[in-house]
């Protein structure tokens, strides 16, 4: 990606992107952290424009900043207020160590692989999008949208009272 | 100045790590499902990124997949929010320090 535009969107998201996540595992207020971690999905959204991919920028926008974030606010709402700590488990220097671990062997096999990289952009739009899902991918997509019904039901079966299922068995 | 195909992927790993740690450290079942989600935002950025800039016949597939990861992630939400509000029903809290109840 040539010139000084990208290169500087580049390095304002990934500030944005990673110190919204530093951000989620610092603070201590569970709530602070759900803002942080829609900061977070913006920025990553923003990566996807920066990398051309327009339709997968608004659906991240709409599913996860729109969506999952309010469900996760709804969730933090419906538990009391003693529950909205984000502390630690006695868990946090194992696993400090297996992230720093992890991420050490990431970065070193992204920087030392010589990739095959091509410099001009593929120019992939919605539309080709569309196409490979109806086309080439349409059973994983068919099974998709049977995984998202199963999933609603179940959410909801999950979620309702024991009193609201004996109003149900009555009537 | 250029931004190539390894800078995207250091900051995929680096959001992916820092998920990981969220995931396994935090002690809100709220909390590590927070970090799931940064996990898989990291392997959706990796993703993107191979589709932009790696040589390949048909570079919509790295796009194809990232709108599947999305929309099991959206499902994995859902069931899983609905878990943490049945469980609280139950046991009157979320912490999964306490959530301990197949150990003998």
């Amino acid at each position: 990606m040539e010139g000084s535009g990208p290169t500087i969107a580049f390095w304002v998201l990934a500030i944005i992107t990673l110190g919204a996540a530093g951000g989620v595992v610092a603070s201590r207020n569970l709530m602070h952290a759900v803002l942080m971690l829609v900061l977070c999905f913006l920025g990553v959204s923003g990566f996807f424009l920066l990398l051309s991919a327009d339709f997968l920028a608004m659906a991240q926008v709409i599913i996860y900043v729109g969506a999952i974030s309010v469900l996760m606010l709804f969730a933090i709402m419906l538990t009391p207020a003693v529950e909205r700590d984000n502390g630690e488990t006695r868990m946090i220097a194992p696993a400090l160590l297996l992230s720093l671990a992890l991420a050490t062997v990431f970065i070193f096999v992204a920087v030392d692989t010589n990739w095959s990289t091509v410099t001009t952009d593929p120019g992939l739009t919605a539309t080709d999008l569309g196409n490979a899902l109806l086309t080439t991918w349409v059973l994983p997509f068919e099974i998709a949208s049977v995984l998202l019904t199963a999933a609603m039901v179940g959410a909801i079966m999950l979620a309702r009272t024991e009193q609201e299922e004996a109003e149900d068995e009555l009537s | 100045m250029t931004v190539d195909l390894e800078q995207f992927l250091i900051v995929g790993a680096l959001l992916f790590c820092l998920g990981l740690f969220v995931a396994l450290s935090k002690r809100n079942a709220i909390g590590v499902l927070m970090g799931v989600e940064l996990m898989l935002n990291g392997v959706n950025l990796t993703l993107v990124a191979f589709a932009r800039f790696s040589e390949s016949d048909a570079p919509v597939a790295g796009h194809v997949f990232v709108a599947f990861v999305l929309t099991v992630a959206a499902a994995e939400a859902a069931v899983a929010l609905a878990l943490v509000i049945a469980i609280y029903r139950f046991r009157e809290t979320i912490d999964i320090d306490k959530l301990n109840l197949l150990r003998s």
